[in-house]
């Protein structure tokens, strides 16, 4: 069994007060947290991928836990979450797609069982390269409020063998929501769409 | 607050290896960045001494919020730098106001000491464009394993009308020095040199 070799770990905290309007009472925060690791299966094709998948089960709820710390809030203030994942050249889409569930389940046993799925997006990059990963509410896809991205990348990462695996939180909608909509507070929160 | 702050966003990069070497304990550097209106925007102003009161204001908030970020004592911080990005509808002397008369005082209460200068890189710029904050030992300028850097970009700012003002923080030096030079345990930190 491969075991997670960590490079690097960012953690980014943004605090949106205002983009020309009303100044928030409570600013908005967007969070992510991004763990370079190595990519055991660089370099050539592998067949039978999963058994990493077990392994980035702790390294998940390590980074979901580290995110709500920097975030500095209660796990019900968390509204908004999405993850992502950046493959180095050297390796293939299918091994971000092994992030799905280890980042999933993390963030919502951190979260207290959020409903809704977790929005992803994944691609192969170079060092430098940007992923914008997407956000929704936690509870509730449809919540039109919530629907936003977060912009992560780091100039030296990926590395060719390697592997980025992204977590993001929101603490509530977009500062100047006003498109309509699901609104938040009106949502049952029982089938994770509305 | 004299600042008109759009948005705050804290970044912490930890690097657990490098090379295929083990840094332990990791070495951190903290960047904070605030993207405020630029209030002389839009036309030359000669006297710029409301934004020599705004650099004061932030050498504080940013200061702190990376010692915050990074969980140390202010005693524990070993470098840091400034940087300024001004959005196109400024002037690069706007950055210098913000940067060289006022900043530093409150930024050094926020990292205790500071006998150095601090590093600094200033230029115009837009949205999505990188800034590399300059990095030095904050009580010994030849400390050679502090020289570094780290780099910021924002998708969303500095907006013409905006400036991004950027203070790092680290509790260490590079991951894997061997360059000689004066070392950290041997600055004597008075003359903000050696």
């Amino acid at each position: 069994m491969p075991e997670v070799k960590i490079r690097k770990i960012i953690t980014s905290i943004e605090e949106i007060f205002h983009e020309g309007g009303p100044r928030a009472n409570t600013p908005l925060m967007r969070g992510y947290v991004m763990a370079v690791i190595e990519n055991p299966y660089a370099g050539s094709y592998v067949e039978d991928i999963q058994p990493f998948m077990e392994d980035l089960k702790p390294l998940g709820l390590e980074m979901a836990q580290k995110l709500l710390a920097a975030l500095g809030v209660e796990a019900r203030q968390v509204e908004g979450y999405g993850k992502g994942a950046i493959i180095g050249t050297a390796g293939e889409l299918e091994h971000g797609a092994l992030w799905h569930a280890p980042g999933g389940y993390a963030m919502r046993d951190v979260l207290g069982g959020a409903k809704a799925i977790v929005p992803s997006t994944k691609k192969v990059g170079a060092a430098g390269v940007r992923l914008d990963v997407p956000v929704t509410h936690v509870d509730a896809s449809y919540v039109r409020s919530h629907f936003d991205s977060v912009e992560v990348g780091l100039n030296d990462s990926p590395r060719s063998n390697e592997m980025a695996v992204i977590l993001v939180m929101t603490t509530g909608a977009r500062v100047h929501n006003r498109a309509g909509g699901l609104d938040a507070k009106d949502i049952k929160g029982e089938d994770g769409l509305r | 607050m004299i600042a008109d702050i759009r948005k705050i966003a804290v970044w912490v990069e930890e690097t657990h290896s490098e090379i295929g070497k083990s840094i332990s304990p990791p070495t951190r550097k903290a960047v904070a960045v605030a993207v405020i209106k630029n209030p002389f925007a839009g036309a030359y102003t000669e006297d710029l001494t409301p934004l020599m009161d705004i650099g004061a204001e932030l050498g504080g908030l940013l200061g702190h919020k990376c010692v915050a970020a990074l969980g140390i004592t202010p005693a524990q911080a070993e470098s840091y730098g400034k940087a300024a990005m001004v959005g196109e509808g400024g002037e690069l002397e706007h950055a210098a106001a913000l940067l060289h008369p006022k900043m530093g005082a409150p930024l050094r209460i926020a990292v205790e000491k500071g006998a150095a200068l601090v590093p600094s890189s200033k230029k115009m710029g837009g949205p999505g464009q990188v800034l590399d904050v300059p990095l030095g030992h904050k009580d010994a300028a030849y400390v050679r394993s502090h020289f570094d850097g780290i780099e910021v970009r924002m998708n969303d700012a500095p907006r013409a009308g905006e400036i991004l003002v950027a203070i790092a923080v680290t509790d260490s030096g590079r991951p894997l020095p061997r360059v000689g030079g004066l070392a950290h345990a041997e600055a004597e930190g008075k003359d903000g040199l050696r």
